[in-house]
């Protein structure tokens, strides 16, 4: 899903969470897609835990061998068990996905509330800024922030982070935008509140819902990025599995052994399905326009 | 008219303005000295202070910045590291290639993304609604370049239907062009349909339930004429400044498509510039594709405008 697709999220009221939780219980579609979601997690976090082989060891006696009783997804060019890198893989994968976008809303958000509350010049050079960086393609400003910064997983994640946090400051502002004139903030402002308490108390609850959904939907964009900037090298460096780091390296084998491309890619696509409909059906279920 | 596209260019002047301040930021995140890298073992403080001097490092940032933007300005986007050659020459020859593969993912995209739209939304809650809704999701969640090394394996390996590179310019070579390119464009315009889909149904579902369109049905119009000449022309708008968006995502998306199918176009370019730290063409690309990108987006507004009566009155 690309970015533009998402930051059309609209400038609603959320409807309460009990009544968004039953909607989203009855969206098949999101289930599968938290179903996914929570396997993929599971394995990442219990990856130490599972009767695996070692990620990283090499069996020259191995060397691309194709799926069996004993390697069960096969292995790679230097006879390393791809079910194993598969499932440590997930651990970077995940990783950059929800990092990234933790980065992208922790800066954006706060920018888009004060350039939706406070207006002015502050609003103008905010927003000025936010649509400069939204012309620059996501992928593209994320290569060249990953190629100046150096190649690494972290460094990608905050790549990731920046290129995706215009999406976030313009969204936030615009749903400050609706709440900032709703009766309970001229409330507030009345009896004397604190700009600051005022944006945290009464504005951020009630513009949280459409930020989670843009979240939720750009952490498939941010697993695609990350598996991108492995791809090209920019991200996790080997030996170290990441399932963008694997597609590379399978690129070159693809006559010999088809299988190294096929379960990485399979993987991604998976993830990527999976926040897709969940940010889908969250959309659904916190939009009360929405019978 | 005029004058309207006017104020459309000076509006942008503000935002190429900041896109330049970050395009030239990136040099300073480079981690070291550049200096010290460009002496190499050669460590003599002269020699140090010559290359300061040379290439005006003792001046403070912004000065530094006006510089390069001026030059920026008058088309000097400096010089490669690796082929010697001005940046703005390299991005020059690279495009023509890029703009074939934009053009041919477009069509793609044309081809599969409206028809499947206005069909989802003519049948909605239908099978067919569903099952293009479901296309459409695997298109946006599929890494374009794992499907391009999936079709290079099958079409390719297997069955040997299409080259799996091997770039040959239009003008040289029509046909081997357009067979080299047909796996690539697919890759490409894959994305693109899924999006173009969503928001022509979108679009479509809106249309389709006005109030003129209730009333052409009921002078008795063939649904074939509510569809497509009283439904999709009021569509077609949204859908029309989508596509000038999209233009971003084509140059992001050409990024991994031409490294995969080693086409030596826009995209290879950057990822080759990154690998051999050729940062003035990295530079170069970026601050080429914003622009770009902007005057998609004055195109498209200008389009819209065109097309949509109310607003060509209201100016």
């Amino acid at each position: 899903m690309t970015v533009i697709d998402q930051v059309d999220v609209p400038a609603v009221e959320p409807r309460s969470p009990s009544r968004a939780w039953r909607k989203l219980k009855a969206n098949r579609g999101a289930l599968v897609g938290l179903g996914i979601i929570l396997f993929f997690t599971l394995l990442a976090v219990l990856a130490p835990l599972l009767p695996i082989a070692d990620p990283n060891a090499t069996n020259w006696l191995a060397i691309r061998t194709a799926p069996s009783a004993t390697y069960w997804l096969g292995t790679d060019d230097i006879g390393r068990d791809i079910l194993s890198r598969m499932i440590w893989g997930a651990q970077a994968s995940l990783l950059a996905g929800v990092v990234s976008v933790a980065i992208a809303v922790a800066i954006g958000v706060p920018f888009g509330l004060v350039s939706g509350y406070f207006g002015g010049w502050t609003d103008q050079i905010i927003s000025r800024v936010t649509e400069a960086l939204l012309a620059m393609p996501f992928l593209i400003t994320a290569i060249a922030l990953a190629a100046f910064l150096g190649p690494s997983l972290m460094n990608a994640m905050i790549a990731i982070g920046i290129s995706a946090m215009p999406v976030f400051i313009r969204l936030t502002r615009g749903q400050v935008l609706a709440v900032k004139t709703e009766d309970y903030v001229e409330g507030a402002r009345s009896i004397g509140l604190r700009h600051s308490s005022i944006i945290l108390r009464y504005i951020l609850p009630n513009v949280f819902a459409p930020i989670l959904v843009q979240a939720t939907l750009t952490i498939a964009t941010a697993i695609i990025a990350e598996a991108s900037l492995s791809f090209l090298g920019l991200g996790q460096q080997p030996p170290a599995p990441s399932w963008g780091s694997m597609l590379n390296v399978a690129k070159n084998y693809l006559s010999q052994a088809p299988w190294m491309a096929m379960w990485p890619g399979a993987a991604i696509f998976l993830v990527v399905i999976g926040f897709n409909l969940l940010g889908d059906g969250l959309r659904d279920a916190l939009d009360p326009r929405e019978a | 008219m005029y004058s309207y596209i006017g104020k459309r260019l000076l509006v942008a002047i503000p935002t190429l303005l900041i896109i330049s301040v970050f395009v030239f930021s990136l040099q300073k995140l480079l981690p070291g000295d550049p200096v010290l890298a460009m002496a190499g073992e050669d460590r003599d403080p002269q020699t140090i202070e010559y290359l300061r001097e040379k290439y005006h490092l003792n001046d403070p940032v912004p000065v530094q910045y006006l510089r390069w933007a001026g030059s920026a300005l008058q088309g000097d986007l400096g010089m490669s590291l690796r082929t010697k050659q001005p940046v703005l020459k390299l991005i020059g020859d690279k495009l023509p290639v890029t703009i074939q593969l934009a053009v041919m993912s477009i069509a793609f995209a044309f081809l599969i993304g409206i028809p499947m739209g206005i069909l989802a939304a003519v049948k909605k809650n239908t099978a067919l609604d569903y099952v293009a809704n479901i296309v459409a999701l695997s298109g946006l969640s599929i890494p374009n370049f794992w499907l391009g090394i999936m079709l290079i394996l099958l079409i390719s390996v297997k069955l040997g239907w299409l080259p799996a590179s091997g770039y040959r310019p239009f003008f040289d070579d029509p046909l081997r062009s357009i067979q080299t390119m047909l796996m690539p464009a697919f890759v490409l315009g894959n994305a693109l349909a899924a999006t173009l889909m969503r928001h022509t149904r979108s679009a479509m579902l809106s249309v389709l339930s006005a109030d003129y369109i209730r009333t052409a049905r009921a002078k008795g119009l063939s649904e074939r004429a509510v569809v497509l000449e009283h439904s999709f022309r009021n569509a077609v708008l949204p859908i029309v400044t989508l596509s000038a968006l999209l233009f971003g995502e084509l140059l992001a998306g050409a990024v991994l498509t031409e490294q995969i199918f080693t086409i030596p176009g826009f995209g290879k370019l950057i990822v080759d510039a990154v690998f051999t730290r050729d940062y003035a063409v990295v530079q170069g690309v970026v601050l080429c594709t914003a622009v770009g990108f902007i005057l998609m987006n004055l195109v498209a507004d200008v389009f819209y405008v065109l097309l949509n009566p109310r607003m060509r009155a209201a100016l």
